[in-house]
């Protein structure tokens, strides 16, 4: 392998990388809370086709599209609407008390049926021709800037993608230090542990539960943004990619042990790990795709391993997918 | 928390229901299923400006219309059903086996492997068998493998089961980059297209009669093993409580295993029907969701193998209705998840009625007891 080609596979990455880091660090918020929600891949569909839509509406209207409201507009959507993926599964799990896999399962189907039901049809709708492109607030995600960039091989390595992969990076270490060392991050992580004691500590389950959910799943659907506006350069595909990196996301949360710095290079990895394929000599198109199990299988090697060394601080919320109802204790 | 705040009873509460008589139950699910078709075409106007009911009229067109859209709706309907009976006994021991998809895909392999293989040398009905047989076998492997785990170590079921889905899913594209036919296609194409070798023959001039069999088969035995056997009854004690089930004698472990070896093995013949019986091709599409979607079957259903059918024929007729519409009014076929997700959040809530009762602050105090 030539140093060029290095440099182009840790590159993409870094870019695959980033769509399942938002997915997993909003999961793994999630988690902490004792939520196991599996509607992470619909809630980064919905977020992906927010964003879209919101970008597509404004710049089909507009003369002379500006790039920073075009970046606020499609990121503040994406935001909103996978909140709300979160709030539907909230509100039938924590209010409504239905169960969670199976809930986060419906809302990945449903979150799916949206994202692809107007991804492919929103350019026919508002009579246009042809695939949806939204050329412009594509371009002001993936600005980076150039000086930077252009230094050599460590510019392309480090400065060379838009903005959405450093906020990926300060995210997870963020939220790493709301989880560990605030007051409030040490509650959630209470509820997600022993809801019960929580409870009794006078601490609000419920709002804990739902505001965990909602700003988690807000967060996993930037993925899904970071995806159709980056990754795919601002433009929309029905081919089912979405589903699989969330999935992907999910795995990555038990590779990171629930902890949200180990996702950034947990997410890395896996990028490594999806495209190491490309770059090996040799490989005919069938053992490509076994190669492409390589990020699930070590993942389950993870979760064995965890669960064989049982070290109480690799191990997930001790009350995940549980529901907690205080009378029914 | 300085001062002690006046307590106020709240504007609504709830109290967990004694018991619900079975009609007021389904009274509840019918309301929330039509509350879902409303909401449902309130979506379907507000995109397309059609009449729902138009719609709605189109749908069943699109799953009953003609003789033969009717029995591709039952052979589908068989097929997810086959799924949700598999996944009953896992997720009455409350094991939560989200691995159908792979266990399906893994039946659907071993099943086109020897269709590849055999199906010109050996008469269909020992093929049938053997291609059975090593369904049954491949999908109770892919089961097992997490239960063996659970049973040992404790490591968490949901996830495990959810991974083996993906190496299932990259398994099945090696395979179909492996038998590719015509070469450069990446799809295997039907196999044995010309001496439909190892495809489920007509019974009684049905071309599907036999998957129907199958399944019906299974889903009343099924039925009778959870309700009436000795291992049906250690299930629903493992389910509901593992420390009674060890205080009661139960070997945990062995059930645990011994039940996903069952769930497992149930997934992989639905993948054999699902290529020998239907499409006779195999792709990381044999499975196609359906593993996911026979979860919320066999969940909606509380484990009631009779209940399913009806679920499973509710599911697959909104899927076919919405392929109709969405070539009959020009939509893209999509539109069939987001129905199927509303009114299955509508369904699942619809349980919390069922399971408790909401009190409004006055007047009906007496009713609370």
């Amino acid at each position: 392998m030539t140093g060029a080609q290095l440099t182009q596979l840790l590159q993409s990455a870094v870019f695959f990388g980033t769509v399942i880091m938002y997915g997993a660090i909003g999961e793994i918020l999630t988690e902490k809370s004792g939520n196991l929600n599996l509607g992470v891949p619909g809630i980064m569909y919905l977020g992906g086709i927010a964003g879209l839509a919101a970008s597509f509406f404004y710049e089909i209207n507009t003369e002379n599209p500006s790039a920073i409201v075009c970046l606020l507009l499609s990121f503040i959507a994406a935001f909103l609407a996978s909140a709300l993926g979160g709030l539907i599964y909230s509100f039938l799990t924590i209010t409504l008390r239905a169960n969670q896999n199976v809930t986060g399962l419906t809302l990945t189907i449903f979150g799916g049926g949206i994202a692809n039901f107007f991804g492919g049809s929103l350019n026919t709708m508002a009579g246009g021709v042809g695939q949806i492109s939204v050329a412009t607030t594509s371009a002001a995600y993936r600005a980076n800037i150039p000086a930077l960039a252009g230094m050599g091989t460590v510019g392309t390595l480090l400065f060379s993608y838009g903005f959405m992969v450093y906020l990926a990076i300060i995210l997870a270490v963020a939220l790493h230090f709301f989880l560990t060392r605030t007051r409030k991050g040490l509650n959630l992580r209470a509820v997600g542990e022993n809801p019960a004691t929580a409870d009794a500590a006078g601490i609000n389950v419920t709002r804990n539960k739902y505001l965990a959910t909602c700003v988690g799943a807000g967060i996993s659907g930037l993925g899904g943004l970071y995806y159709t506006m980056d990754y795919i350069k601002g433009t929309w595909a029905n081919d089912g990619t979405i589903e699989a990196l969330g999935w992907l996301a999910v795995a990555l949360v038990i590779f990171a042990t629930w902890k949200t710095v180990n996702a950034i290079w947990g997410s890395y990895l896996f990028g490594l790990l999806f495209w190491m394929y490309l770059y090996i000599p040799g490989l005919t198109r069938s053992s490509q795709e076994l190669f492409k199990m390589l990020p699930y299988l070590v993942t389950i090697a993870v979760l064995i391993f965890i669960s064989l060394r049982k070290k109480r601080e690799n191990q997930p919320p001790a009350s995940l997918g549980l529901a907690y109802f205080r009378e029914e204790r | 928390m300085s001062s002690v705040k006046q307590h106020k009873e709240p504007l609504l509460r709830i109290a967990k229901r004694d018991g619900i008589s079975r009609s007021k139950a389904y009274a509840i699910r019918i309301v929330a299923v039509i509350l879902s078709l409303v909401i449902s075409g309130i979506f379907i106007f507000a995109v397309t400006k059609l009449n729902p009911i138009q719609v709605y009229e189109a749908m069943f067109n699109g799953a009953f219309g003609s003789s033969r859209r009717s029995w591709v709706t039952i052979r589908d309907t068989m097929t997810l059903l086959c799924i949700g009976v598999g996944l009953a006994p896992a997720f009455k021991m409350k094991f939560w086996n989200i691995g159908a998809e792979g266990q399906v895909l893994i039946g659907g392999i071993m099943t086109a492997g020897l269709m590849r293989a055999y199906g010109n040398s050996i008469p269909t009905p020992v093929l049938l068998v053997i291609m059975a047989a090593a369904s049954l076998l491949g999908g109770c492997v892919w089961g097992v493998i997490p239960a063996a785990f659970k049973a040992k170590w404790n490591t968490n079921e949901t996830l495990f089961t959810l991974m083996m889905n993906y190496v299932a899913i990259q398994l099945t594209s090696y395979c179909v980059a492996l038998w590719e036919n015509p070469f450069g296609s990446n799809t295997v194409g039907q196999i044995n297209q010309q001496t439909k070798g190892g495809w489920f023959p007509a019974l009684f001039g049905q071309t599907y009669a036999l998957n129907v069999i199958i399944v019906l088969a299974l889903t009343i035995g099924m039925f009778l093993y959870l309700k009436y056997s000795k291992q049906g009854y250690e299930i629903t004690v493992v389910g509901d409580s593992e420390n009674t089930a060890r205080y009661a004698g139960i070997n945990v472990k062995k059930v645990t295993i011994r039940t996903m070896a069952i769930s497992g093995a149930i997934c992989g013949l639905a993948g054999f029907i699902a290529v020998a019986g239907a499409s006779h091709t195999i792709s990381t599409s044999t499975a196609g969701g359906r593993g996911f979607t026979a979860i919320i079957v066999a969940w909606l259903a509380q484990f009631n193998t009779f209940v399913m059918v009806l679920i499973s024929l509710l599911l697959v007729f909104l899927q076919k209705g919405a392929i109709q519409i969405a070539s009959q009014f020009n939509l893209n076929d999509y539109a069939s998840n987001v129905i199927t997700g509303i009114i299955l959040f509508f369904i699942l809530g619809s349980e919390f009625f069922i399971n408790y009762r909401v009190i409004l602050r006055s007047g009906k105090e007496g009713e609370a007891k």
